[in-house]
């Protein structure tokens, strides 16, 4: 009854937003909170609940970022024909790279995921017909609603909360799943969890093709909002590094975890830029890096654990599993 | 076999052995505490840099920038030791992975604020010109890189085998608990491992700061590097990171001279992949 309140709440907050504070900036900077969100809770399917900490989820970004920008710039298409072609790309490439890198264990994983990010980086930018290190921007026609693409960031807003909403319901829907109770005892233990006959790579696997495919919606809402994609803002590292670090802020392996990641990072990442113009990016990660170190040392289980412990002892994990 | 090609192994050499270098202060680490310090190549970057500003405050070399780097890396060694390390090694393994990747994106942009994205580099004839010698055409700030590197890459084994230092340390890496039974203080080994890793970490940055690029990002590309040689090395021996380290400077330059410098990265995360295909508890063979 109490989770219902609160969800209410939230969900009333997050619709009343940008009518409330409705300057372009503020509007935006909202619209943003929600797109990182969504690749922070996709994030959070494999590394929170999972456990494999993968440095390497701009790959699945990239994948939604670059076809659906690339099917708009090339071909014309609508971006909600390049959308699910990103999805299968990401879902196809998670298959590939998960079936070796899934083996390893612990910080193993998260090494061979950042290598195979920083392949694809350097494949795609000596790649001409993906616009190599330039990328690829939408064409210049008269664009219409089913473009995606909108002057003002109100309609991306909604959009954006409709989706995440999407992703937090299938993330929950999951964690009450076998597939949830699987990857919880594959996290505590995975050794254990095989012993008790819990398909252990095959449900870490499905966790992780989910979780590229919501990426790759995030990464194709990313492309078509800022209506352009480079390797760096497709497939550089930071990206994947803002996204873990929004999750592992708020709280890994906790519903709304990412959300409260996002909604502290992001605001803090655009006041800082805006404030500090081109010099304030090297700041901004500056401060990334101080926080991150802060909560690995004094809260490994994120902001939102502080809340959770109460009703729960934090297992070895740092992280409890409610809600 | 062509002098050219000649030329370009001598060359991965040299680089291999400073690879060899940096990625024995990781495996050290990697072996005592089995932590993975994802901050390593930027450690490496700060090297570079303290070179740089050592260079252009005092005009002065190698000579007086690799001692200094070595010891300013030291001492951050045994500082985020006792900050950050001491306070995960225990925790969960995300934790792990955020305290040293965090760090690692602390020291990157940090620079980056302070010096800006903008490549530096230190004069050609810093060291000195170039050395010929049977048709061979060698720098002599590689060639001092790669000597230097290789003698205190054998003096580090020399130190964990032949040392009662270095018995200590190990013995610490064997059993803590044990150790600490013998009248050992790991938390004392453990500060004098991350002294050593950093500092031949800076050594190794001030070293290839006379003829790489200096960059704020470059520790991003050396941390790979140092991840491949000790998943090629073994984990924890500093003979196999010395010979993997060598190894990989020479697959570097010859497939950066044979396909192309843009792929030379490339090859070397995919061999790091398919080195780790074929170990994939890890490389220390428990899971």
């Amino acid at each position: 009854m109490r989770r219902l309140i609160w969800l209410s709440v939230v969900a009333a907050v997050a619709i009343a937003y940008p009518l409330l504070l409705s300057s372009p900036f503020q509007q935006r900077l909202g619209a943003l909170v929600l797109l990182y969100a969504i690749a922070a809770s996709a994030w959070n399917i494999v590394g929170g609940y999972a456990g494999q900490v993968s440095v390497g989820h701009v790959v699945f970004f990239g994948c939604g970022a670059y076809a659906a920008m690339g099917s708009y710039a090339k071909f014309g298409l609508s971006p909600l024909f390049g959308i699910p072609g990103g999805i299968v790309l990401a879902v196809g490439l998670a298959a590939i790279i998960g079936v070796p890198t899934l083996r390893l264990s612990g910080h193993y994983f998260s090494m061979a995921t950042i290598a195979v990010a920083e392949t694809m980086r350097l494949i795609v930018t000596n790649t001409d017909w993906l616009g190599a290190a330039v990328g690829l921007s939408g064409p210049a026609v008269p664009r219409n609603v089913f473009d995606l693409s909108f002057l003002s960031s109100l309609p991306y807003y909604y959009l954006f909360l409709v989706i995440l909403a999407i992703t937090l319901f299938i993330t929950w829907w999951m964690t009450n799943s076998r597939m949830g109770f699987y990857l919880r005892a594959i996290k505590d233990s995975e050794r254990a969890a095989r012993s008790l006959g819990a398909p252990a790579s095959r449900t870490k696997l499905y966790a992780y093709m989910l979780s590229a495919a919501l990426t790759s919606v995030a990464g194709a809402l990313y492309a078509m909002m800022f209506g352009f994609v480079d390797p760096e803002s497709g497939l550089g590292i930071l990206i994947s590094v803002k996204i873990l670090i929004m999750a592992a802020l708020g709280g890994a392996g906790l519903l709304f975890g990412p959300l409260v990641g996002a909604a502290i990072l992001v605001p803090l990442e655009e006041i800082s830029n805006s404030w500090l113009g081109g010099k304030g990016a090297g700041l901004t990660f500056v401060v990334y890096g101080a926080i991150i170190v802060l909560i690995a040392r004094f809260q490994p289980g994120g902001l939102l654990s502080l809340f959770t412990r109460r009703r729960k002892p934090a297992s070895e994990t740092g992280a409890s599993h409610a809600p | 076999m062509s002098f050219v090609l000649v030329q370009v192994i001598v060359g991965g050499l040299l680089l291999g052995a400073v690879y060899a270098l940096f990625s024995s202060g990781l495996t050290l680490v990697w072996g005592m505490m089995n932590i993975v310090n994802f901050a390593h190549g930027d450690f490496v970057m700060l090297g570079m840099y303290v070179a740089y500003v050592v260079y252009t405050l005092m005009g002065a070399g190698p000579i007086l920038g690799a001692p200094l780097a070595t010891l300013v890396l030291a001492t951050v060694g045994v500082v985020v030791y006792f900050a950050l390390i001491r306070g995960i090694m225990k925790g969960p393994m995300l934790a792990q992975i955020l305290g040293t990747f965090g760090l690692a994106l602390l020291l990157r942009y940090s620079v980056f604020w302070w010096f800006g994205a903008n490549f530096l580099s230190m004069p050609q004839d810093i060291v000195g010109g170039t050395y010929a010698f049977a048709g061979l055409r060698l720098e002599a700030s590689r060639l001092l890189a790669g000597v230097v590197a290789l003698l205190v890459t054998l003096g580090l084994h020399l130190l964990l085998t032949r040392t009662s230092l270095g018995s200590k340390m190990l013995a610490v890496a064997e059993d803590q608990t044990a150790a600490q039974l013998m009248g050992i203080r790991p938390d004392t080994m453990q500060a004098i491992a991350w002294a050593i890793a950093a500092g031949a970490t800076g050594l190794a940055g001030a070293l290839i700061a006379n003829f790489f690029y200096i960059v704020p990002t470059v520790g991003e590309t050396l941390s790979i590097v140092a991840f491949v040689t000790v998943s090629l090395g073994g984990f924890g021996s500093v003979p196999g990171a010395l010979v993997a380290g060598l190894l990989i400077g020479v697959i570097e330059s010859l497939s950066g001279y044979l396909i192309g410098a843009i792929y030379k990265d490339i090859i070397v995360y995919i061999l790091f992949l398919f080195f780790l295909w074929f170990r994939p508890q890890g490389l220390m063979g428990k899971s």
